[in-house]
């Protein structure tokens, strides 16, 4: 019934599958989910590869043989590669490694000005790391075992967390998809400030035992959240004014301000104090429903959501096709509904519904917004940039804006998330752009992170590798108004936010174009309860272990019921 | 629609589900009735452990079925081995039910005869058992015995409850656990030096908690714990003798029961055969004894008497002197002397308690109606200079009364303990033996046993329902005054031998049943009852007349 073409499409494509209509699924990439993906660090590599040569556009083949009468064509972009642009590598250790120690040499940092030199396109993606570029005091993990040991990496291309109470977790529980993935606690919530890194106290365990906070100054944030949490006359007098006013007379002082705009309401001193308020108790709201902090992150990374929604969606008969894509839309001249669409291979496929993601629809039908960026940096990584008891900490590391750069969001997986290898850690860096990436970005990064060029490498941690890159902010895309078939639907990439919301919002929107009747992502039934071919009444005992019940447990399975919603999203711990 | 997934329908879910409960409960019963016949017939083999071991898996409450198991595993050999394998069993019965009786007690006999036992193990398992319910006081139960039975030091028990309530301090267990270790870690000295570092370091971290979360009791209630260590004495506090009346009255420094506590009368030297009552038949227990001597032992007035009461189950005893001359004499310890009402709440230095007081009110001052906090800023101030802090507890009281309705009552009652503890200072700093405590809306009276040698009381123009029988402990008492309160019970003024006046006006006393107790007091002379409901009863003068002879005066 649908052809489509992803990315969050893939949580319409399950959605749509779920109530019995036919989906096929296609992907011109070897890979689903676009810039929702995560690499291993080689696939990482040829993506980088890929993105530097792909400006030599596909040819665009005529199909007009192919158009009936009564219909027109409509021809998609070949490739989204506009969504991705200032691509930059670079490589802070040897190529092997080494038992002898170097003393650092002058060419390290003629090395790294000549790349920063650079144009961007013209950037090696394995920038040449000769021995002299070599680290000699923490050089512990070489690139070639980086390489060798690739695989074990899953870097996402966008960095987000889940809000234990946001829409995508709900989502997730709700559909049941959550039973194809695990997730881990964000364990910890840092900031930068005054030059160092410290831990932001947000839940009441955290509170009762920061080191840094007074006990008076303990007694004001807990008493300043508690009064966050439902809206007051007090609040409401404030609304129209800037959330800073607001916080600077509740008397907090400067500490507390800093943790609550910047960490926990996460937005700029200009926010007004209603959006300031809706932002905190967003986050208060999702405290301690599985841990101190309001956020999960997917064990293997962001890329397993998508994947998830398309195993989903294959369960219910979905079809997936990648390496495959739809070159043009055949439209009805007479309802301007698309009624097929041809594919790369001159295929004509009659479909009643088709989503797209934005990239792919010629920029002569965009309704044009002005293009806004993110600015993404990953970084590979040998500490965390504050060590605690444990080293397998995720922590969110908020870098409030500074001489007009963008506030920056930072995440800092370890090991645990199974998205770096032991010894290292994965940090994402995620701002709005002003610049490019590399000029948003890097001066973050030589403030937290020892480079080559730094000196005192006691306290910072190594940066080994670090890709910088901008991305198309989905947020930026206009959904509706484009010059296309009213039964064609556009998703957008990517946003900047930090949490799904928009993703999901957008999805559950297009669903409901498409079915309007239909209930989105309904629970999916659990195996023993589908019915197969030909089968009418109960299917005999499926020779389940025949384990003993006491009598009388209908009221425990009452309970177990219940405790279904907060189990099936179990973090993992 | 075509292509759809086909789902059962809820009536055929249920149908299912019931049939499969249909099942499960036929093996279920087959398998307890083969247990109970083979357990009747003492067989105890491998097939029963099997049996029970398939029922208890999915039942772990059946303390029968346990109590087979542990029959059967007593005689076995290789014991190690079949006894690991029972804990690796329990372990999955708490999964079932992390809070059944019967596995974590068969859990604890287990590895209580476990030739090898991995204490090690099992703390790891208790620490899971926690952070998953760190209530869960089976949990704590065992755990407390693996750490018996394994040695574990105190110090790393102490790190174990700095963990627990790092992570959630609303949690009474840790707190209270932490109450048990930090005595073993620093037994007291007897002469308490500067409060050590161990202490100062409490006090930060229970003020973490309640700054925190100033509503949450358990930190408060660590905190009572850490100040209010101080211990009274136990010791005779005071002998009083009366010559025309040959009596001796003895008050101790908590209740007790005198007749076999071991409590020996000598007088002059000479052993007394004497018969010791409470001063209420109520009392089995009571600060405050009484005797009569053999009629004729003291009442020549020209004689010196000494008298020397043996507490000798403590080791102690109290001497008082009758001087020629003189019809009555006492010794005691005044409450003042003892500091009693201080060391109630803490032995502490003034200068820590001066600082906790400070810390306290600067959260009041954020917090200004919260009532844990109003209540122990009154605490340290009474452990300070409860004389000194009287008005402004009095103002934190009507606060409290205010903010927490619900315990006002309760509020009224300590404050009126708090009350008389003031008046009794007071009353000793003047040297007086009057207690005048008029208009201050007491609910209720106490430390009663602290007025034994008061002759004039006033307790006018307060909220009293009634002199209780802990009231027969004022034994000097001659005048009572305790006009305009609600008194309508007076079972307390009984056998009061010097008693004369009793002013009683606008109370409640409502039938000549509740006076009868005024029978007991032979001196009574005076009496107003103005105001009373009982002066409408027919003919009561001449009913007083009868149940009162020595009332000369009454008022009506």
């Amino acid at each position: 019934r649908g052809a489509l073409d992803l990315p969050h499409g893939s949580v319409v494509a399950a959605a749509c599958s779920r109530v019995g209509q036919r989906v096929l699924h296609v992907d011109r990439r070897s890979y689903y989910a676009a810039n929702w993906a995560s690499f291993t660090f080689n696939a990482l590599l040829t993506w980088i590869q890929e993105h530097q040569a792909e400006s030599l556009s596909e040819e665009v083949q005529d199909r007009s043989s192919l158009v009936e009468e009564g219909e027109e064509l409509i021809y998609l972009s070949g490739s989204d590669s506009a969504s991705i642009s200032n691509l930059q590598v670079f490589c802070y250790i040897s190529e092997e490694a080494e038992e002898e120690e170097e003393p650092p040499n002058t060419t390290e940092e003629e090395e790294a000005a000549q790349e920063q030199g650079e144009e961007p396109e013209a950037d090696q993606p394995q920038p040449s790391a000769p021995p002299s570029q070599s680290e000699p005091t923490r050089k512990k993990i070489s690139y070639t075992q980086l390489e060798k040991e690739g695989r074990r990496f899953n870097i996402d291309l966008v960095s987000k967390l889940m809000y234990s109470r946001g829409s995508l977790v709900d989502l997730l529980i709700k559909s049941n998809v959550s039973r194809y993935a695990e997730f881990k606690n964000v364990t910890r919530i840092l900031t930068y400030r005054h030059g160092s890194v410290e831990q932001v106290p947000c839940s009441r365990a955290d509170v009762f035992a920061s080191r840094q906070l007074s006990v008076v100054e303990k007694r004001k944030l807990m008493r300043f959240l508690t009064s966050c949490v439902e809206e007051t006359e007090e609040h409401q007098a404030y609304n129209g004014r800037p959330f800073l006013e607001f916080l600077r007379e509740q008397q907090l002082g400067d500490n507390l301000q800093h943790f609550l705009l910047h960490s926990i309401a996460m937005v700029t001193e200009d926010t007004l104090t209603e959006v300031g308020l809706t932002s905190t108790r967003h986050f208060l709201r999702c405290l301690g429903r599985y841990g101190n902090t309001p956020f999960l992150f997917p064990v293997y990374g962001l890329g397993e959501i998508p994947q998830c929604f398309c195993r989903m969606s294959a369960v219910f008969g979905g079809i997936y096709c990648l390496r495959h894509s739809v070159s043009c839309l055949i439209v009805d001249k007479d309802s301007n509904r698309c009624k097929a669409v041809i594919d790369s291979r001159g295929q004509r496929i009659s479909c009643s519904h088709f989503v797209v993601e934005d990239g792919f629809v010629g920029a002569d039908r965009r309704v044009t917004t002005p293009t806004r960026l993110l600015s993404r940096a990953v970084l590979i990584t040998d500490a965390s940039v504050l060590p605690g008891d444990s080293e397998q900490q995720v922590s969110l590391v908020t870098v409030p804006p500074t001489d007009g750069r963008p506030a920056v969001n930072m995440v800092e997986l370890s090991p645990s998330t199974m998205t770096c290898i032991p010894g290292t850690y994965l940090v994402h860096l995620t701002c709005q752009s002003v610049g490019s990436a590399y000029e948003d970005l890097s001066p973050v990064v030589t403030r937290m992170f020892c480079t080559a060029e730094c000196q005192d490498q006691e306290n910072r941690p190594a940066v080994l590798w670090c890709l910088y890159f901008n991305m198309a902010d989905g947020s930026g895309v206009e959904p509706e108004g484009h010059d296309l078939p009213s039964n064609v639907y556009v998703c957008s990439g990517p946003d900047g936010a930090l949490g799904h919301e928009h993703a999901i919002k957008q999805a559950e929107s297009i669903f409901l174009k498409i079915l309007p009747e239909e209930e989105f992502c309904p629970p999916a039934p659990n195996p023993e309860d589908i019915i197969y071919d030909g089968e009418n009444t109960s299917p005999t005992s499926t020779g389940e272990e025949e384990g003993l019940t006491a009598a009388g447990g209908e009221g425990e399975e009452k309970q177990q019921e219940q405790q279904e919603e907060e189990t099936s999203l179990q973090p993992e711990e | 629609q075509h292509g759809r997934v086909k789902i059962k329908t809820t009536a055929q879910q249920e149908e299912e589900k019931r049939k499969e409960r249909e099942k499960k409960l036929k093996i279920y019963v087959a398998a307890r009735d083969a247990c109970f016949s083979k357990r009747n017939e003492g067989i105890w083999d491998d097939e029963a452990l099997q049996l029970t071991q398939q029922l208890l898996s999915s039942n772990p409450d059946f303390a029968t079925l346990w109590n087979y198991r542990r029959e059967i595993l007593i005689d076995k050999d290789e014991v190690q081995k079949i006894y690991e394998a029972e804990l690796s069993f329990t372990e999955s019965c708490l999964k079932v039910n992390p809070k059944s009786y019967g596995s974590w007690h068969h859990r604890g006999w287990v590895s209580a005869r476990l030739p090898r036992p991995d204490w090690a193990r099992e703390l790891t398992l208790c620490d899971r058992c926690l952070s998953l319910d760190d209530r869960n006081f089976h949990c704590w139960d065992y755990r407390r015995m693996v750490v018996k039975m394994s040695g574990v030091p105190v110090d790393q028990e102490l790190a174990f409850t700095d963990r627990l309530i790092g992570s959630n301090f609303s949690n009474y267990s840790s707190w209270h656990y932490r109450s048990t270790l930090l005595p073993l870690l620093h037994p007291e000295s007897p002469e308490p030096p500067s409060p050590c570092q161990q202490l100062l370091k409490e006090y930060e971290l229970v003020q973490n908690a309640f700054f925190t979360d100033p509503n949450d009791q358990s930190a408060w209630f660590y905190y009572r714990w850490l100040l209010g260590r101080g211990m009274s004495i136990e010791m005779i506090s005071c002998v009083y003798v009366n010559r025309d009346e040959e009596r001796v009255a003895v008050a101790f420094s908590r209740p007790v029961n005198a007749q076999s506590v071991g409590l020996f009368l000598v007088l002059d030297g000479q052993p007394q055969r004497v018969e010791w009552r409470s001063v209420h038949p109520r009392f089995k227990q009571s600060p405050v004894w009484i005797c009569n001597l053999p009629p004729g032992t003291i009442s020549d007035i020209t004689n010196e008497r000494n008298l020397t009461v043996h507490w000798t189950e403590k080791h102690t005893h109290r001497d008082c002197a009758l001087y020629t001359g003189r019809t009555e004499s006492w010794c005691r310890d005044s409450a003042t002397d003892q500091e009693l009402f201080r060391s109630e709440l803490s032995v502490e230095k003034t200068s820590v308690l001066q600082s906790e007081l400070q810390s306290v009110k600067q959260l009041q001052e954020l917090e200004p109606l919260n009532k844990w906090c109003l209540l122990t800023i009154i605490l340290l101030m009474r452990a300070l200079d409860p004389l000194g802090y009287e008005q402004e507890m009095l103002a934190h009281f009507r606060t409290l009364k205010e903010v927490d309705s619900m315990r006002s009552a309760y509020y009224s009652d300590l404050c009126s303990k708090f009350m008389i503890e003031n008046t009794i200072l007071k009353m000793e700093y003047a040297e007086v033996r009057v207690f005048s405590i008029s208009d201050k809306n007491l609910t209720t009276l106490c430390h009663l046993d602290q007025l034994l040698l008061v002759t004039h009381i006033n307790l006018s123009s307060n909220h009293l329902q009634r002199l209780p029988p802990q009231f027969a402990m004022l034994q000097c008492l001659e005048v009572l005054e305790a006009d305009n309160n609600a008194i309508e019970n007076l079972e307390g003024v009984y056998h009061l031998p010097k008693l004369e006046e009793v002013l009683l006006k606008n109370n409640k006393i409502s039938t000549l049943a509740d006076l009868q107790t005024l029978a007991s007091c032979p001196k009574l002379k005076r009496l107003d009852l103005r105001g009373n409901p009982v002066t409408q009863t027919a003919n009561v003068e001449s009913e007083l007349a009868e149940l009162l002879p020595s009332v000369t005066d009454l008022l009506l």
